[in-house]
């Protein structure tokens, strides 16, 4: 199982890659998983604007509907378009297969992404769900 | 009178063994003392079969089903094929319920989809369930489901030319969540558009209209989806599945969302109901659409074969963010419909809705000429139409009853905004021009 060390997580097993302004979120290794084959992602709107831990996207796969939350308030700056025609992509590479991409304040980035948590803190998290099955 | 229960003493006895319970009753020792009954049922013995027969047949004498029927307002009295009750009653069908097992209910589930597609090819809509309850129901679903697809949205705004049991059942679905219901009030028997423009405004997810209305009168729909899709907010219309014979339907609208009762095409009115609710939608909403949804997919070996598909959506699997706790369909009164409409075909549907509104036509020129009572309103209808008598409605249809004829729908009953004395008319194929010449003598004698 991989959780690249540049990434940062949420404890809801979302990955956040910030470049500027804007957060680009996906789902880890360990998510995409445990979904399972995915099928099918429901996008947000471009431009529509969202709290922090608001559903922003749902992830479906064979045997689960997951919502996908944003760690970040802001507007949708895009989506992956990819992932509507091959929504598999999630399960093959997770890393690199964004959901949506986030535009934040500057006021909100430096308060909520710093709750976000490093790789080693998510692993450590990870191991514990796992030892919980 | 023997209790039905399909396990032996020894059966109960090693089931509570395996649980650990000495007695059944320990099972219900969470439910409060005062709740459980000490008694047994206060219901009668039993009876022998034949004497069972002798009462069922007597109480069923005392049905009427002699008189002609008018009634309307929902329910209807239409011809039926009999090729409809025969496919009913093949065992194979009547005897399955919802098919879980895509591998044991091949046949039900084409069916489904079969009534699915149908569906869609009626309203001009993309997407169907499986069947709801009712249309009643089938608007509170429609209304849960354009709540959930428009963001940050908590208002519904209906007409009140909803059928008033529609309004009702909207009521009392949302009674309890955070959702503002409006009534949009009707102008001269349809609904008040300006008002309704005026209702507009950011967090309303919808609008439901019905058309024809439940006085019967077709609302005027042009460039409303637009003005509604430009507030980010979706049209829901409720239409008699009947009338798109020969009424625009629901899709050629832009609405967004089709729904209706199913009860004109194949079912008989029964004591009202069971009765079948469609709900269909553009394919956008797709993955919103609450119920069972039949798919075509292929097997193993690349032959056609259907299934339950999009399961996502559905509460087993997303649990409590399901957008919709049915689970179920109208499976067997659902296969009635469609039986009906395939038997039909596009032509004798059109055929049909034809005869409704040209017999429907033909009554209401005659009861305005001849006799006492006065339309409504002057508007267009399809088969179906409100006139003003000029005595309660409640005096007129006992004794209009005890010539043979349901007589209609007492509006002022079903909604007391109606002024006393409307009566609901519908004429449906089914009426001969002998039935409507003896209703016009009849009524004029009752009203002299």
């Amino acid at each position: 199982m991989e959780i690249p060390k540049d990434l940062k997580y949420a404890k809801t097993h979302e990955w956040v890659r910030v470049e500027g302004d804007v957060a680009y979120i996906g789902i880890s290794d360990y998510a995409q998983e445990e979904l399972g084959d995915i099928v099918y992602v429901e996008m947000p709107s471009p431009d529509d604007s969202y709290e922090k831990g608001e559903e922003v996207a749902t992830v479906e796969s064979v045997k689960a509907a997951s919502a996908i939350y944003t760690p970040v308030a802001g507007t949708v700056k895009e989506i992956n378009p990819d992932l509507e025609g091959t929504p598999e992509l999630i399960n093959q590479k997770p890393y690199e297969a964004f959901i949506f991409a986030i535009r934040f304040s500057e006021a909100a980035g430096s308060a909520e992404l710093k709750e976000l948590l490093d790789a080693e803190a998510y692993e450590k998290q990870v191991e514990q769900e796992k030892d919980s099955h | 009178m023997i209790a039905y229960l399909p396990h032996t003493d020894e059966d109960i006895e090693a089931m509570l063994d395996v649980i650990g319970v000495a007695r059944i009753d320990q099972l219900f020792a969470d439910i409060p003392q005062e709740l459980i009954l000490k008694d047994p049922l206060e219901i009668p013995t039993g009876l022998p079969e034949h004497e069972v027969y002798r009462r069922m047949k007597s109480l069923a004498g005392s049905n009427q089903v002699q008189n002609v029927s008018f009634l309307g307002c929902g329910s209807y009295d239409h011809i039926i094929p009999a090729v409809v009750s025969h496919i009913l009653s093949r065992s194979e069908f009547y005897t399955s319920y919802t098919p879980y097992q895509a591998e044991m209910s091949q046949g039900f589930l084409q069916a489904i989809f079969e009534f699915q597609t149908m569906i869609c090819e009626l309203t001009g809509l993309e997407v169907a369930n499986a069947s709801l309850y009712d249309g009643h129901t089938a608007a509170s679903e429609a209304a849960v489901l354009s709540l959930n697809s428009v963001r940050r949205s908590d208002t519904l705004l209906y007409s009140s030319t909803l059928h008033p049991f529609t309004r009702q059942v909207l009521r009392t679905h949302f009674s309890n969540l955070p959702v503002h219901l409006e009534e949009i009030p009707s102008l001269n028997g349809t609904t008040d558009l300006e008002v309704l423009s005026a209702r507009l405004r950011p967090g309303v997810a919808g609008v439901i209209l019905q058309s024809p209305n439940y006085l019967g009168y077709v609302e005027d729909l042009s460039g409303l989806a637009e003005k509604l899709h430009d507030n980010g907010s979706l049209l829901i219309l409720s239409t008699n599945p009947l009338s798109l014979g020969v009424l625009k339907p629901a899709g050629e609208w832009g609405a967004d969302i089709g729904i209706g009762d199913t009860q004109p095409l194949g079912l008989p009115s029964y004591f009202g109901g069971p009765s079948v609710g469609y709900i269909t939608a553009t394919g956008k909403l797709l993955r919103k659409m609450p119920g069972r949804i039949a798919g075509q997919s292929r097997d193993q070996e690349g032959k056609r074969a259907f299934l339950l598909t999009l399961q996502a959506r559905e509460q087993h699997i997303k649990r409590e963010r399901a957008t919709s706790n049915i689970c179920s369909n109208q499976a067997l009164a659902a296969l009635a419909t469609t039986v009906y409409l395939a038997t039909l075909g596009r032509q004798g549907i059109r055929e049909i809705a034809d005869q409704n509104t040209q017999k429907a036509h033909y009554l209401y020129g005659r009861l305005v000429k001849e006799t006492p009572a006065k339309p409504l309103f002057d508007r267009p209808f399809f088969n179906e139409f409100p006139i003003m008598l000029p005595n309660k409605a409640a005096d007129v249809l006992p004794r209009m009853e005890e010539k043979g004829f349901f007589a209609g729908v007492d509006l002022h009953r079903l909604d007391p905004t109606i002024p006393n004395g409307a009566l609901a008319i519908a004429v449906t194929e089914k009426r001969t021009c002998g039935e409507m010449e003896a209703f016009v003598e009849a009524l004029k004698e009752v009203l002299r």
